[in-house]
């Protein structure tokens, strides 16, 4: 005989403020197989879970209701307080009388009503309830990390050093990412590829990670614990065990005119190339598109100086298989380019800047390459037109952030402070030249961050006008700037010689490519989605993928590093156990019934419906079913629906539970 | 919800909750970068700028809005309203301005005023613009006698001035809606 | 090929010229206007900065009146009349609330269908090869602007038409003349035409900026499609060279009067007489040698 408990929180005021709690356990005591019930002001708290399990001591519960908050919040304490009481954990279920009651309501008498309605269900429900126990998985203890900027390297570095393996996948030629870029870095100037060098080496000489350059994730499949990645390693048309990284071929190649993405389009490079002089590893790959022989069939340049026959024009792409148990996406960001952009585009182009059609008016990554060393100008300060050195430099924040109408809405966060850092470069570059910045607002909320922008106004004589611009042209080698200096509410007019603009910090092009191949959520700007943005930071919503970096909103180096060894303590934690314990509700094919119609396989989101044979003593195939892989099923229940021949249950959920727990209403 | 659309409860409407009901514009859009003013062709004639009327609605200054000499020189080229990152229709925002000031007799530039009246009379009258009729009476009513008086003559023997009215048929329907445009 | 034809009140007076050379290029071109029945003024900038609904409700009418004379579309060559049909009509639609209080004041159904058609747009239909094929005269190697001022692209989101910032379509129309678009800055800069009376201060600022920059880049005349531009440019330069001895004169044309010229008619019937700044020297760089076609 089943013998129930039911246990009433007041949950402070906000179950208690609009539901009767004390009528309530009255009520419920009244309900066939109830044997307790009782009403207290914090259940979750430990004088309440002790009232939990003595009663169910006390008074042989073999069933336990607790009618409170949302499952989401404290269904695990109960069920845990449960088990410490020798109960089967499952034999206990929550009545949501908090948001499903308490938080909509306000007439007290309605509302107690409601609740008791609420627990008269689940009590209904619960005598169909039986005792289940957790799904057990192993778990492959090796990471895979994709994009190799800082992001990617602080987290394989992290995991690495903890004795696991790690796949580190970048899909440039070299890791380093957008930091292998920048001059020098915000609020302490340290030069940027002197600080990162050091880690890409030591990402390149680990043992225990495993480097793919040059290649993309192709296919995820699997679960937490156990995906099976399909990486796709680009032709390279370089052997990388001969090549030697002596150059040679790149100081060959006769075709010297393709835009360097390292140098953001301000220099060129050949056609076989290293993306820059510290790129890891430091070996040439071939531009297919501009290449000479790929296009003509001619030259082959770079075969006929190699010494090492590493050359090999037939290389096709390769495709490697691993196993992995947690995944960590760190594929960075792009910056948003002003370009006329198609008509129905939801983003737009600027036009009142040009479209990009000034050589001058530059972006933030584009001023990192003129202001660093590495850079085309060998860090002078010189303007791409006619390489003069500017003396009068406009910064314009929030191009495409903050712009609902023409760009993004969210403030791309990390303008302000490096824009304070490219007018304070500027003027320790050039004493006599005068650095402006457009701003709108500056955010500095960081460590040292507001000394900084405040270093950049008193000290550098960096001068701030508050406001956006409305338009730049060119007039006479001159562009012009157009504002308004909404503090003093005066117009202003400059003639500038260089226009830096503070472009928006999107989401990588392919982000909502790769994240379908994830099975990750994304916001409406290809942004990875966390599960709670306050609780997990860094966790997808999908178990065993992290997120770090700017994949998931814009970041700073700081932040991104912070968040890249939080996902890598995230896939540890998992990897500190041996068995990964998962919820035991899944669902379930009853093979008689099953007719092998496969729709549940076609409605199921996690494709965690395989197919099964079934044969006969001899071995004679009788027919096939479905079968559930109870790694990857996450419980949702769309299959139990879809079925027409009523085959599948949801363990936990099944038609018996939810029928009569309607029927109660 | 925005603090002002509360207060169309309240015995006295704030003008910014004239403004939204006659536009639909919630001032409080603005969030006071600029960009308008930045490009205003006619800013430099200002004494106040476009941002900082919008932003004397959001502080409730309502007199100071309606007094300014802004809402008078906008000269609806738009460039604000396309190059807003808010989408705030400000040229559209300055046209509502303008007509809760004429309603509350709140004229700033009667001059400009008188020119709207001397259009749209002659527009009442005979369905068309006229341009020699808009002329005198807008010279009558500012004394401004000797503006352009060396291209006029020119204009007329151009035939680009004639001395009546083109007038439309159906000038009742004209009248109508004249009519019930200044009941509203 | 049929389309209704909404002249507006400037073009029966201060802009004649334009009217002139819209009637004859395109009689030439093959398109017969029908000229809207008894259509009454949009209300211009002054409906506008008073009387929200008097803005709406004035090209309402015509707009009904263009339905029942059996229009789908209508041409209106006034960039200022075209915006305020274009912004009615979306008003309209977009605020049924609107509508209907305009259909109380117009005593009609407003209709909110009926096709609005821009100088430009109205080129752009044309077949460029028919242009080419009828062209008597070449522009080769002269210089033009292309002026679309505010109101043909702005606002974008409910004129769609061409680019906001840069717009173009101007300039491809103006190539079949053999004439070479310059680019500049001050394209779609406002000349300050509601202020034409009220303040003239301003539009001799705002229209001596455009007519330098213009020059700055090389044009010998800028090319509009609009009578308030028109006006402003060309007849204010008088008062410009007032102020400024340095100031030389730049020759204003409508598109339709460029395009006009180059089939081949004469300045007279194009109207091209009634200018206050001297054509001539465009007229001069009319060159009759076309080649043959093959």
């Amino acid at each position: 005989m089943m013998r129930i408990g039911v246990f009433v929180c007041h949950c402070g005021e906000n179950i208690g403020k609009t539901v009767d709690c004390p009528t309530v356990a009255k009520e419920a005591i009244k309900l066939p197989n109830v044997v307790y019930s009782i009403d207290y002001k914090y259940m979750c708290s430990d004088p309440g879970q002790n009232m939990i399990k003595q009663a169910i001591a006390e008074h042989k519960l073999n069933a336990v209701v607790v009618a409170s908050c949302s499952p989401h919040m404290h269904e695990k304490t109960f069920r845990k307080a449960c088990a410490q009481a020798g109960l089967n954990p499952y034999m206990c279920e929550i009545a949501n009388v908090r948001e499903h009651c308490s938080w909509v309501h306000d007439n007290v008498e309605e509302a107690t009503k409601k609740a008791v309605d609420l627990i008269r269900m689940t009590v209904e429900r619960i005598k169909f309830n039986f005792p289940l126990s957790e799904i057990k998985v192993p778990i492959t203890k090796k990471a895979l990390v994709i994009g190799g900027g800082i992001s990617g390297i602080q987290a394989a570095l992290d995991i690495a050093g903890a004795g696991f393996k790690v796949i580190l996948v970048e899909k440039e030629p070299s890791i380093g990412g957008h930091m292998s870029q920048l001059s020098e870095t915000f609020p302490t100037l340290d030069c940027s590829q002197c600080i990162l060098t050091p880690r890409m080496v030591e990402a390149y000489q680990h043992p225990n990670i495993k480097l793919y350059t040059y290649s993309e994730v192709d296919n995820v499949d699997g679960f937490i614990g156990n995906f099976k990645v399909t990486i796709r390693k680009k032709a390279r048309s370089v052997k990388e065990n001969l090549c030697t990284g002596c150059g040679l071929c790149v100081q060959k190649c006769p075709i010297k005119k393709a835009p360097s993405e390292f140098d953001e389009g301000l220099a060129n490079r050949p056609a076989i190339y290293v993306p820059f002089p510290q790129a890891v590893p430091n070996i040439p790959v071939i531009d297919r598109t501009v290449c000479t022989f790929f296009k003509t069939g001619k030259c082959q340049m770079c075969k006929k100086v190699c010494g090492r026959d590493a050359i090999d024009f037939e290389q096709k792409d390769e495709l490697i298989t691993e196993d992995v148990g947690a995944i960590i996406v760190a594929t960075g960001y792009k910056l948003y380019k002003i370009d006329k952009k198609s008509k129905d585009a939801a983003v737009k182009g600027y036009g009142e800047y040009g479209y990009g059609k000034y050589k001058d008016v530059i972006d933030g990554l584009q001023f990192e390459r003129i202001a660093s060393a590495s850079g085309p100008t060998a860090g002078e300060i010189l303007r791409p037109s006619d390489k003069k050195q500017p003396k009068k430099v406009v910064f314009i924040q929030c191009v495409g952030s903050r712009d609902p109408s023409k760009g993004f809405e969210y403030c791309s966060k990390i303008c302000c402070m490096y824009t304070a850092k490219h007018a304070m470069l500027y003027k320790h570059k050039v004493h006599d030249g005068e650095a402006y910045v457009f701003y709108m607002d500056i955010r500095a909320g960081g460590k040292g961050y507001d000394e900084f922008v405040r270093r950049a106004i008193e000290e550098d004589h960096v001068k701030y006008i508050r406001g956006r611009v409305s338009r730049v042209y060119e007039k006479k080698g001159k562009y012009i700037v157009k504002g308004e200096d909404t503090i003093s509410g005066v117009p202003v007019e400059i003639e500038a010689d260089m226009v830096v603009l503070a472009t928006a910090i999107v989401a990588q092009p392919e982000a909502a490519k790769l994240a379908q191949t994830l099975g990750i959520p994304y916001d409406k700007y290809g942004f990875y989605a966390e599960v709670h943005p306050k609780l997990r930071p860094v966790e997808s919503s999908s178990g065993g993928i992290f997120l770090a970096g700017a994949c998931q909103s814009p970041r700073d180096i700081p932040e991104s590093v912070a968040m890249a060894s939080a996902a890598a303590s995230k896939a540890l934690v998992l990897f500190g156990n041996e068995m990964l314990e998962r919820e035991p509700i899944v669902a379930k094919v009853n093979e008689n019934t099953c007719v092998g119609c496969f729709y549940c396989k076609k409605v199921c989101a996690y494709n965690a419906i395989e197919l099964k044979e079934i044969k006969d003593k001899k071995g004679n195939l009788v027919k096939v079913v479905a079968s559930v892989n109870t790694g990857l099923c996450q419980g949702c229940g769309t299959c139990n629906a879809t079925c027409p021949s009523k085959s599948i249950e949801l363990i936990g959920f099944n038609d018996e539970q939810i029928f009569y727990q309607i029927k109660a209403l | 919800m925005s603090s002002h659309s509360n207060a169309k409860h309240k015995e006295r409407m704030t003008l910014a909750d004239e403004i939204e009901e006659l536009t639909g514009i919630n001032p409080l859009k603005c969030y006071q970068c600029g960009k308008c003013s930045a490009g205003c062709p006619v800013r430099i004639f200002m004494k106040v700028s476009p941002n900082k009327v919008v932003r004397l609605v959001q502080l409730g200054l309502d007199d100071e809005a309606l007094k300014s000499e802004t809402i008078w020189m906008c000269a609806g080229c738009l460039t604000c309203s396309t190059r807003c990152p808010q989408n705030f229709d400000l040229a559209k925002f300055m046209d509502a301005l303008k007509e809760i000031a004429i309603k509350k007799g709140v004229i700033t530039r009667k001059d400009i005023l008188k020119f709207h009246k001397a259009f749209l009379k002659q527009i009442e009258a005979n369905g068309k613009a006229f341009e020699f009729g808009l002329i005198r009476d807008y010279k009558l009513a500012t004394f401004n006698l000797f503006q352009d008086m060396d291209i006029a003559p020119e204009m007329f023997f151009k035939g680009k001035i004639k001395l009546f009215p083109h007038k439309i048929k159906n000038r009742d329907a004209i009248k109508k809606i004249f009519d019930k445009a200044n009941k509203e | 090929m049929d389309i209704g034809y909404y002249p507006g009140c400037s073009l029966t007076g201060t802009a004649k010229e334009y009217d002139q050379s819209i009637r004859r290029v395109f009689s030439e071109l093959g398109i017969n206007l029908v000229e809207l029945d008894d259509w009454s003024c949009c209300g211009a900038t002054s409906a506008h900065a008073t009387n929200h609904l008097l803005s709406v409700a004035l090209p309402a009418r015509n707009l009904s009146l263009a339905k029942k004379q059996g229009l789908k579309e209508i041409f209106i060559p006034c960039a200022a009349c075209y915006n305020r049909f274009v912004v009615a009509k979306y008003e309209m639609e977009k605020n049924p609330g609107l509508k209907k209080r305009v259909e109380e004041m117009i005593e009609e159904k407003a209709d909110t269908d009926i096709g609005i058609v821009n100088m430009v747009e109205m080129f752009q239909r044309i077949d460029k090869e028919l242009i080419l094929a009828k062209r008597q005269k070449e522009l080769k190697g002269f210089k033009v602007a292309a002026y679309y001022g505010c109101l043909l692209v702005r606002p974008n989101s409910i004129t769609q038409f061409d680019d906001a910032e840069m717009p173009t379509s101007m300039e491809e129309i103006i190539k079949l003349t053999g004439a070479e678009p310059v680019d500049w800055n001050f394209k779609v800069e406002c000349c300050g035409a509601s202020h034409s009376i009220t303040n003239m201060n301003v539009v001799l600022t705002l229209s001596k900026r455009i007519i330098d920059d213009a020059a700055e880049n090389g044009a010998e005349a800028i090319i509009v499609a609009c009578p308030m531009c028109h006006s402003n440019l060309d007849m204010r330069q008088r008062n410009i060279s007032k102020q400024d001895s340095q100031h030389k004169n730049m020759p204003i044309l409508y598109l339709s009067e460029l395009i006009g010229l180059s089939l081949g008619l004469d300045k007279e019937s194009l109207g091209l007489g009634l200018h206050f700044t001297d054509t001539e020297p465009v007229l001069s760089r009319f060159s009759t040698a076309i080649v043959a076609k093959e």
